[in-house]
């Protein structure tokens, strides 16, 4: 019960936080994605053949959805967590009788909320420009949730051990982001070498996209099951490792 | 029953230094205690460890009975902590902030609300209620983190330097408040460099120095212990240099005025008579207030090894 309202103190916070700065966390993937469906989607898109029977449009609708979702599920847990550690107010859960799991669950679920809606957000701007397909919601959906977990959890792990503010945009900016577009977000592997085809398979993000768009167009280039066992296996590695942190105090006790 | 019990309580830092060396300390429910020390002697490291914030290397820490370690989260609620440094976020209301404590504590909404327009409303802080944190003066910041401590109606509430920086006026309403919530029951553990602070508000002392306790008494028998007072003078006319009475030690701070140090088997009718063989007249007597930090330094400079002093 404690813990009940503790997690919903911890999560209210959470979003009130990043909807209080709207025009830094919900206007700018708004502005970008439409940039990506207007110039990739409709006019060089419209100058390409379909892929796997869909248009290009609809190919990397998809893609950029959670690609949107996983940079922004990510940096909402990494620059909350670093902020409160940075400010010191990570004192008030370390004092108050707040569970390791609690706190890690608070930031993952504003980190979750924050990706949820970035994406309904990108989801809406694509509709603009075609209608938005669904094969399977199910499985359209538990990739999207999965996926928002998995890089809350990553964004979390990533605050805990950075010590300066350079330490939290390594990570976004150098692996993160060159991850998601070598994830097959604009193209199809099938497209590749098969050495790059390959490699590409080692990318953990090219099957949680390949996943997602099969549950919106039913077209992948991945096994549907198999993204679901990879994308859970790191969320369980993830989070005994964050709860692991937290249980050390690394980072934020001495 | 002991507010909190600390046993053999040890911390050494990743880089090697001890800051903490096997303290023993008790304070008991509903005292007003005072815990002193200079910069790094370990009273952070102490305050740190007990509000969770610190890990100790060893040692046993009990809130109101309840251990630390094995009982985590009611050790926890028994205690409130008012921090050196502001640590909340400064983008918050003073309501916001005060709220989401009580929220992590797990208090039902209505209670919270209820709490928090009481605690806001003793430090006097309801009106500000809806202003951001960082637009608020220093000495209201403090005060958003007493409220803060408060909400859960701790029965231990730990002040680590709560009145540092804040002006007089404000300093001595936090002392009303601090007295009025002792006498309430809630025991209270207060760091302060205004050892006149410490004086005048707490019963019991300990005072620590380099990782040990180096006194822990009642603040009546450590003051006994002082065998000189100290006293200023003011002058009727101007004095060129400080007259050399026997058995007394006198400064002169300026022309008109004169510190004398006073041992208690002298006695102050031997000075005014001394005085008055120099033709020195005194037009006013005042005792100066900072007994205990005279009596701090005697003890830390005692505890210092040779060579160490500075």
């Amino acid at each position: 019960m404690n813990n009940a309202i503790a997690f919903r103190t911890l999560v209210y916070k959470e979003t009130k936080r990043f909807i209080r700065i709207w025009p830094q966390t919900l206007l700018p993937p708004a502005i970008t994605t439409a940039l990506y469906f207007l110039i990739f989607g409709k006019l060089i898109g419209g100058r390409l053949g379909d892929i796997h029977g869909i248009s290009y449009m609809d190919y990397i609708v998809p893609g950029i959805i959670l690609m949107s979702v996983i940079s922004h599920s990510y940096a909402n847990v990494v620059s909350s967590f670093y902020s409160t550690k940075f400010q010191r107010n990570i004192e008030e859960l370390l004092v108050a009788p707040v569970p390791n799991w609690v706190v890690l669950a608070g930031y993952v679920t504003g980190g979750i909320v924050r990706g949820l809606l970035v994406g309904t957000v990108v989801a809406l701007i694509s509709m603009l420009f075609d209608p938005l397909a669904c094969q399977n919601v199910y499985i359209a959906l538990s990739v999207v949730l999965l996926t928002a977990i998995l890089f809350s959890l990553a964004g979390f792990i990533n605050a805990v051990l950075a010590e300066s503010f350079d330490d939290i945009s390594i990570i976004p900016n150098f692996v993160l982001t060159p991850l998601s577009y070598l994830g097959g977000v604009f193209y199809s592997v099938e497209m590749l070498s098969e050495t790059w085809q390959t490699i590409s398979m080692g990318n953990p993000i090219l099957y949680m996209v390949n996943a997602f768009r099969y549950g919106l167009t039913g077209v992948s280039d991945v096994d549907v099951p198999l993204a679901f066992a990879i994308t859970g296996g790191f969320i369980v590695v993830l989070t005994a490792f964050s709860l692991y942190l937290l249980h050390r105090g690394t980072g934020i006790k001495n | 029953m002991n507010a909190l019990s600390i046993k053999n309580l040890r911390k050494t830092y990743q880089n090697g230094f001890e800051a903490v060396k096997g303290i023993d300390l008790d304070v008991e429910a509903g005292d007003f205690f005072a815990l002193l020390g200079p910069n790094g002697a370990g009273k952070s490291t102490v305050i740190g460890i007990v509000s969770s914030l610190v890990n100790a290397s060893s040692g046993s820490v009990s809130i109101f009975g309840h251990d630390l370690y094995k009982a985590r989260n009611l050790a926890k609620t028994c205690l409130g902590l008012v921090p050196q440094e502001v640590n909340f976020n400064q983008f918050d209301t003073a309501k916001s902030i005060v709220l989401n404590m009580a929220g992590f504590y797990g208090m039902p909404r209505k209670l919270a609300l209820q709490r928090t327009e009481h605690c806001l409303k003793q430090m006097d802080l309801w009106d500000k209620r809806d202003t951001i944190s960082r637009r608020l003066s220093g000495g209201m910041k403090r005060r958003v983190m007493i409220a803060r401590a408060m909400v859960h109606s701790p029965k231990l509430l730990i002040l680590d330097e709560p009145t540092a920086g804040v002006d007089i006026e404000i300093r001595r309403s936090m002392w009303q408040t601090m007295k009025q919530v002792n006498e309430e029951g809630t025991t209270i553990i207060l760091t302060t460099h205004y050892l006149e602070e410490a004086e005048s508000l707490c019963r019991n002392i300990a005072i620590i120095d380099q990782g040990r306790i180096v006194e822990h008494s009642d603040m009546k028998s450590l003051l006994a212990r002082l065998h000189i007072d100290y006293f200023i003078l003011d002058l009727a006319r101007p004095l060129a240099q400080a007259p050399v009475i026997d058995g007394y030690h006198i400064e002169r701070v300026d022309n008109t005025i004169l510190n004398v140090a006073v041992p208690k088997e002298l006695g102050l009718n031997r000075l005014f008579a001394g005085l008055s063989q120099h033709n020195i007249e005194v037009t006013s007597l005042k005792n100066k207030s900072n007994r205990l930090e005279q009596l701090f330094m005697d003890l830390i400079d005692a505890k210092k090894p040779e060579g160490r002093h500075e």
